[in-house]
């Protein structure tokens, strides 16, 4: 077994062990096997670093075994520049929100915990799939301990949001299914991802496939105006499965784009390029503007994820090298804020439930440790130089500019607005006096939170001020997909 | 003289007859209330009749028989192995319930079984229309008496009341066909059916009017639409145990029939049959998906469920011969129908396993709701539900994704535009599907439970339940293998 199969299947097996053995009467055990789990595992996909070499796109750590011979389907791993931080970047969230959920999950302890730990596994697995049915199957799979989540664990309105989750998503896939089968057909009977990506298609085959996939990992990533099912689940899930949610799942879908739709279908990619950009936009400009009303911080914040995955998308539709690789540095970046923003207000949450920015004010009195983190993700979520939200978004920006003057304008003005509707939840939450009892009986936060908080704020800080491991990693891989990607596949 | 090959083509089937008799005998000495004597003998003829099935389909020979009477193929042969194998899992599941429901004054629920479970077994391996109507007979006669088995109970009389008046109807269909087929061809047998049927010497309007017929007929038994209406009264009405052994096994003889009558006597009217299919399909999709989000009760829920399911194995049939290259598409589609019908009851039986486990002395558990927070209760059944649940909603990795999948790439497969429209309009009414699926999953994990009794099982129940489960999952983990038994046996069967 080689390592990336390891890295899907020890926290897969430790799930399961979760859920077989757990019981809620030795629930303090079961949080030590499930952090153990996680850790194991985070442990296991660093040595895929030291062995990565950044300069070939050609996949590494291949493992390619027959898995369904009748249809050819093969168990078929392996990574290359841009999927490779997502299989790291998957298991450290999973640390987090086993540290995140120690004392605030009472019930049903081995179940959550299995639940993530199974995810993880999964999610992985759809990072490292070059088989496309194996993708299929684990990026359909992660919806079921998803919305296990979201309905076991969740806030008042739990069962509409876990219902609209699976059921929104599964619609999407279920088109793309029926691409990925065409595409079997078409390509005589396979379902490599290298043989797709090199197949010739007609016009008409690629756009669509284009719209197949697009409703699929639009729907996914969620680009405005499929987004809507996002802020309903945010704000209806336990802290961790928002945490997830935002800092991975969303990535599933932006990450589909760049290994299905413009591969595979390069020629639609480029017809429809001006639709994604123009939905990209409308995503970063109208939704930012839409999180600035939010009363509620995790709508806020869900909000937030949409105009930043607005810039992910952007920068994959413009067809550059700077706006793939920002593109994706924004990806990882946004893990890293959005992930450590629903855990801030999580940690707010236990304390008074409540998500309401009115129930709160002058938080920074009594809380001053935690005001600290909040800052500097409430900086990174609004693109501050030296955190990781600044990466991305300038090389986005510097990409779009590149593209066209207008569209890196209009990009560029909406970092206004995120930094608008950050900093002005900040303030209301934070700063000022304290404005009723609930704040006035806050305890700052205890060495739990400040481990996971500081981890997530030295990987905040550590990608802003030095990103160059990030982008070593991608460069040539984009380069090598942008370059497949120029090229026509007609005749 | 009837020669020893025709004796290998049946000898399962004696041996099922034979201990059918004899156990009716003993077990009028056997005195427990359980009747574990009885119980533990049916066991013991169901694994060696399995085993003897598993043994021959191996070898993987064909046979006919008794003047061609009956046929012993690797296809028959797998899917009389699973037949019996999945009677006797809801045996194992239907004792306990049936012991504290007054069904097991006598051992009548035992034998009745074997019974049924010959009937399908001549269906099964018929290669000749009145002998496939003798199994059919057999069985539903059977079926008929099992669901009447609890006398006393104004549901069940009155579901076996409709099933029979229904069934005898289809029966009748079925028959009308056979002989207009008859008139035509001169001949019952289904080879020689489709030799003379090949030949184009016979008018095509008397035999595509026997089709029609042909075609209703087994629509009645396969319980799809427009002929679905005994489906969910029958499987609301009669008792759960009853339930589970007329929506599990006889499906696998249903699917049998459609491939002898249809496939290997009728191919060369594919052209007319496929577009009846098609339309059923479509109607048992919509319906079925549609119907079952209104209900309330499970048993309900269920039979609509599986009126849509027995739409995606019409699927999987009507997609099979097309212009051109029909062979290759064929062994393909048939296929796939065929690994359709073995993990959908394979699924059934756990989901039904577990409505028994929970129904008690006096209690039963049918509605949706008295499955709620059925995960507090017992983690591990609400576990084999919910496995069963996302596999019929056809989630990866549950084995019944790969079963949509395989039907799915049958209809795209084959280029033409108007089986790709259908594939998406089965995967659109998949979604629907997916919804009352997902409830039930809801209603178990999210939902607080209304009692705190625990589910106690016995160990039989208990082990058998679980490793049901498991094969859900492992199944989905590692198809490969039944896929390939599958294809290779129809391929065989088409004789490639």
């Amino acid at each position: 077994m080689g390592l990336l199969s390891l890295s899907i299947w020890v926290p897969i097996a430790f799930g399961v062990l979760l859920l077989a053995l757990g019981r809620d009467e030795q629930a303090n055990a079961v949080r030590w096997v499930a952090l153990i789990g996680a850790v194991v595992s985070l442990l296991l996909t660093l040595p895929l670093y030291g062995q990565f070499d950044n300069s070939t796109a050609a996949m590494q750590f291949v493992e390619n075994v027959p898995w369904i011979e009748r249809f050819n389907v093969n168990y078929h791993l392996g990574l290359d520049g841009i999927s490779f931080w997502f299989v790291p970047l998957t298991a450290f969230i999973t640390v987090i929100v086993v540290i995140a959920a120690w004392e605030v999950i009472t019930h049903r302890v081995n179940q959550y915990m299995g639940a993530f730990l199974i995810l993880s596994g999964l999610m992985i697995g759809v990072f490292s799939a070059l088989d496309g049915m194996l993708f299929y199957v684990f990026f359909e799979a992660t919806l079921i301990p998803m919305y296990l989540i979201i309905g076991i664990w969740g806030g008042p309105n739990k069962i509409y949001a876990a219902f609209k989750f699976f059921l929104y998503t599964l619609l999407g896939s279920l088109l793309m299914l029926i691409a990925l089968i065409f595409l079997y057909t078409q390509s005589g009977g396979s379902f490599d991802l290298a043989k797709w990506h090199a197949l010739p298609l007609g016009q008409t085959a690629q756009t669509l496939l284009f719209f197949a996939f697009f409703a699929a990992f639009a729907v996914k990533v969620p680009m405005w105006p499929v987004h809507t099912w996002l802020p309903d689940v945010h704000v209806e899930a336990p802290t961790g499965g928002s945490a997830v949610l935002a800092a991975i799942m969303l990535k599933l879908g932006a990450y589909g784009f760049l290994r299905f739709s413009m591969p595979i279908a390069p020629d639609a990619a480029h017809a429809y390029g001006g639709f994604m950009v123009a939905l990209s936009l409308i995503a970063v400009v109208y939704v930012g503007l839409v999180a600035m009303v939010q009363q509620d911080m995790k709508k806020l914040v869900a909000y937030s994820s949409v105009a930043h995955m607005g810039f992910v998308t952007l920068g994959f539709f413009i067809f550059n090298d700077l706006g793939v690789s920002g593109g994706l540095v924004q990806m990882i970046a946004h893990g890293f804020v959005s992930g450590a923003m629903f855990l801030s207000i999580g940690v707010l949450y236990d304390r008074v439930h409540s998500r309401e920015i009115a129930s709160y004010g002058g938080v920074v009195n009594t809380m001053p440790k935690f005001a600290a983190f909040a800052l500097l993700f409430a900086m990174a979520n609004c693109g501050l130089p030296g955190t990781a939200g600044f990466v991305g978004e300038w090389m986005v920006i510097l990409g779009a500019v590149k593209f066209n003057f207008w569209i890196g304008f209009a990009a560029a003005s909406a970092l206004l607005f995120g930094a608008a509707y950050t900093l002005w939840m900040f303030k209301r939450v934070y700063l000022g006096p304290v404005t009723n009892d609930d704040v006035k009986e806050l305890t700052d936060i205890n060495a739990r939170e400040f481990l996971m908080l500081g981890l997530l704020a030295l990987a905040v800080l550590a990608m802003g001020l030095y990103p160059k491991p990030f982008t070593d990693v991608m460069d040539v891989s984009v380069a090598e997909l942008l370059k497949h990607v120029a090229i026509s596949k007609l005749n | 003289m009837i020669d020893t090959i025709s004796w290998i083509t049946v000898y399962p089937e004696i041996v099922l007859m034979v201990m059918a008799c004899a156990i009716l005998l003993i077990d009028l000495g056997v005195k427990t209330p359980l009747r574990n004597l009885t119980y533990v003998l049916t066991m013991l003829t169901l694994a060696v009749v399995a085993a003897l099935e598993a043994h021959l389909a191996v070898a993987g020979q064909t046979y006919y028989g008794f003047g061609n009477m009956v046929v012993s193929d690797a296809m028959g042969n797998w899917l009389k192995c699973f037949a019996a194998i999945a009677v006797m899992v809801s045996l194992v599941y239907a004792r306990p319930y049936a012991g504290h429901r007054d069904m097991l004054r006598g051992g009548e629920l035992f034998t009745l079984n074997m019974l049924s479970l010959l009937g399908m077994f001549v269906m099964i391996s018929s290669n000749n229309l009145l002998l496939t109507y003798m199994g059919l007979e057999l069985l539903t006669l059977s079926s008929y008496a099992l669901v009447a088995l609890r006398r006393d109970n104004v549901s069940a009389t009155e579901a076996a009341m409709k099933y029979f008046v229904l069934g005898a109807m289809a029966s009748g269909f079925l028959l009308y066909g056979m002989s207009m087929l008859y008139g035509a061809t001169g001949t019952l047998d289904i080879t020689q059916l489709f030799k003379s049927i090949s030949s184009g010497q016979i008018r095509p309007d008397v035999l595509v009017f026997g089709l029609v017929f042909i075609v209703a007929g087994l629509a009645f038994k396969l319980g799809v639409v427009p002929f679905h209406m005994w489906i969910p009264d029958v499987y609301q009405g009669a008792p759960t145990a009853v339930t589970l052994m007329i929506g599990g096994a006889p499906k696998l003889a249903a699917f049998a029939i459609c491939i002898r009558l249809l496939v290997e006597g009728m191919r060369p009217l594919a052209g007319d049959w496929q577009q009846m299919l098609m339309v059923l399909s479509v109607g048992s999709l919509l319906i079925g998906n549609l119907a079952a989000i209104a209900q309330t009760n499970l048993k309900r829920m269920l039979a609509f469920s599986t009126i849509s399911q027995m739409g995606f194995v019409l699927l999987g049939l009507m997609s099979g011969v097309v212009n051109g290259d029909a062979v290759t598409f064929a062994a393909n589609a048939y296929s796939s129908s065929m690994f359709y019908v073995i993990t959908y009851v394979l699924t059934t039986l756990a989901t039904f396993g577990v409505i028994l486990l929970l129904s008690r002395e006096g209690f039963e558990s049918e509605e949706i709701s008295d499955f709620a927070g059925l995960n507090q209760r017992s983690p591990l059944y609400a576990a084999v539900m919910a496995i069963c649940a996302f596999s019929l909603a056809g989630i990866p990795p549950m084995v019944g994704f790969y079963a949509k999948l395989s039907v799915l790439q049958a209809l795209v497969v084959s280029g033409q535009p108007l089986y790709l429209g259908m594939a998406i309009f089965a995967v659109l009414m998949s979604l629907v599907g997916a919804f009352y699926y997902l409830r039930l999953v809801k209603v178990m994990y999210f939902d607080e439970p209304i009692t705190a009794t625990t589910v106690n099982a016995p160990a039989d129940v208990r082990v058998v339940l679980s490793i049901n489960g498991a094969l859900v999952l492992i199944l989905g983990l590692a198809p490969g293998s039944l896929m390939a038994l599958c294809a290779s046996s129809v391929r065989q069967m088409l004789g490639m």
